[in-house]
């Protein structure tokens, strides 16, 4: 009897094992496969060059990340901060409860809907309606409400985590509540936020259905606001789907993750830096 | 003369808190704004999405739009039909398939994570997760196509754009959803019910299957209904892999199209009644997602909440 147990036991504990080595094994299946495809194509040229028809570089889609980036963050850092030190600091149980339920639906809803209908949306509203066109503005609104729910709970978990006792502190002193959150409880929750916005940063880098609907195709460096310009994941995405040139296909992604894999280290970083 | 000095200091305070308190209601008030975005910013979503979708489907007729087989909507067409029920069944098939996958192994690598693995192996696979969890998905769908689609090509036989291909790339991608959260809800269970049953002689991997799998079980259902939501959702990787024919899925070889990448292609070329029925096939997304999304907020509820880190 105690024999058949070991032995169901140690059955078990080896499907176990095998299991989670598939989930390593196809991580290092993929990267192996993307780096050693796509490494020898990148250079110096692929990185900087223009993409038209003389060049097939990769510049203005690297250009065009960046601002999108830049542009999306500049737009939900501040709404999903302010959001979060309302939820946090200012939600008075008995006052505003009904409010602070509708936030906190809203932001659990938003953030399990799919991207391809945030481009939809995207599309409709800021493209057609308010008249965008494709555009890294429209692109960057429609990624700033797709990020907003990552920002907001980040931030408020930070928050959540900075000790009564200094809230309690500042106001024995006689600082306003805006004072205590500006000089005591923002800085103490720094790196939470920071780890906030490297998160959303890695998702909108990755992202391609709702970029793709609303800041639209354009292969030339966005010269502004109003001008349509294509992600490195949208570009990835064109270059996989035409079939034009999958040895650049496979230096853009091996690109592609080595931005996430920077992006993931210093968010680790951050954490670890937290928890001292 | 006193009198008239005490009272000129009282003034100077009542100025300053007055416009020390204005500031605090302004930016109170402010804040509540920054908060309140998120809420209209779901409202105007669900508005738009319904507005632009449910018109079509009431002029096919709801059961015609959902059971129909036929998606012919060039406009062209001297008679244009809108049946989406190939994608609804490939989107569902999609989702269970990897869902079924990638919790079986999703929950045993979480499972091997907080009980079983080593400390050097643990400091392998959470950044190894991590990383997996960070791929963009399009680089799935990239890997997808050069390798899993000529895999099941020579061994199974043309055209390897399949939903077997969708299954096995959705299941990778779900896959870091599913551990996160599956492990923080096996971390969850109280230590003293593992060492309940280890003092009652049952084995370490009797305790895990028998004790501490059923006390965690809301929190690993609350984990792969949101690998759910993440699978149906999924888009550019989809269609990589997918093959996009718009007949019914017959087998696991058949090339397929999921609702999500039925709007991605023809969004960019359709108008009138064909835009109308994109929209309208991203309202049945929609409800879908709603389903799952209130599926899971009570999972989480019965779990008592979770942490998605």
């Amino acid at each position: 009897m105690k024999n058949k147990n070991r032995l169901g036991d140690n059955f078990l504990k080896a499907i176990i094992w095998m299991l989670s080595f598939i989930t390593i094994g196809f991580l290092i299946w993929i990267l192996l496969y993307i780096f050693i495809k796509g490494l020898p194509h990148i250079s110096l040229r692929f990185l900087t060059s223009p993409n038209n028809s003389k060049n097939d570089g990769i510049f203005p889609m690297i250009y065009n990340t960046f601002f999108i980036v830049l542009a999306s963050l500049a737009i939900s850092v501040p709404l999903g901060i302010g959001a979060a030190i309302y939820l946090v600091e200012y939600s008075k149980p008995s006052k505003t409860i009904k409010v602070i339920k509708a936030v906190r639906f809203a932001v659990e809803t938003l953030s399990g809907i799919p991207s391809i209908l945030f481009g939809l949306f995207g599309l409709i509203f800021f493209v057609t309606i308010l008249k965008f066109g494709f555009s890294i503005l429209a692109g960057a609104l429609t990624l700033s409400i797709m990020v907003l729910p990552t920002i907001i709970r980040t931030t408020e978990e930070a928050l959540k985590s900075v000790p009564d006792s200094y809230r309690e502190g500042s106001f024995a002193l006689g600082a306003t509540k805006l004072i205590t959150i500006k000089k005591i409880i923002l800085p103490s929750a720094i790196p939470g936020i920071l780890t906030a916005v490297i998160l959303s940063i890695g998702r909108i880098v990755g992202e391609t259905a709702a970029v793709y609907l609303t800041a639209g195709t354009g292969r030339n460096i966005a010269s502004g606001f109003m001008d349509s310009g294509r992600t490195l994941s949208v570009h990835l995405y064109i270059l996989a789907k035409e079939g034009i040139s999958f040895d650049k296909a496979y230096a853009t992604a091996a690109v592609l993750i080595i931005i996430i894999a920077i992006i993931n280290m210093t968010a680790s970083g951050l954490a670890t830096r937290m928890k001292k | 003369m006193a009198f008239s000095r005490s009272q000129g200091i009282d003034k100077v305070y009542t100025n300053k808190y007055k416009w020390v308190k204005a500031r605090e209601s302004i930016a109170e008030k402010a804040l509540f704004l920054c908060a309140l975005v998120s809420v209209l910013a779901l409202a105007l979503i669900t508005a738009y999405i319904f507005i632009k979708g449910t018109p079509i489907i009431f002029k096919t007729g709801l059961s015609d739009f959902i059971f129909n087989k036929n998606w012919s909507p060039d406009p062209a067409n001297a008679e244009p039909s809108f049946g989406i029920l190939p994608m609804i069944l490939a989107s569902l098939f999609a989702t269970i398939g990897s869902v079924t996958a990638g919790s079986f192994i999703g929950i045993f690598t979480a499972v091997f994570l907080v009980e079983i693995a080593p400390t050097f192996f643990v400091k392998i696979l959470k950044p190894s997760i991590e990383l997996l969890a960070g791929i963009p998905s399009v680089v799935f769908g990239f890997f997808g196509l050069v390798v899993i689609v000529p895999l099941i090509r020579e061994h199974f036989g043309p055209p390897g754009n399949s939903l077997l291909a969708v299954i096995i790339i959705l299941t990778f991608m779900i896959l870091p959803t599913i551990i996160n959260i599956s492990q923080t809800a096996i971390k969850a269970v109280p230590a003293e019910f593992k060492e309940g049953s280890l003092a009652l002689g049952a084995s370490h991997i009797q305790t895990i299957f028998k004790v501490i799998l059923p006390a965690a079980k809301s929190g690993i259902l609350a984990a792969v209904v949101l690998g759910m939501g993440r699978a149906i959702g999924e888009t550019m990787a989809v269609i990589l892999v997918a093959g996009n024919s718009t007949l019914m899925p017959k087998s696991l070889l058949s090339p397929v199209r999921t609702l999500t990448a039925n709007i991605a292609l023809e969004m960019g070329y359709a108008f009138g009644d064909h835009e109308n029925a994109l929209f309208a096939t991203g309202v049945i997304l929609f409800i879908f997602i709603m389903l799952i999304n209130i599926l899971f907020s009570t999972l989480v509820n019965k779990a008592g909440g979770y942490n998605e880190k």
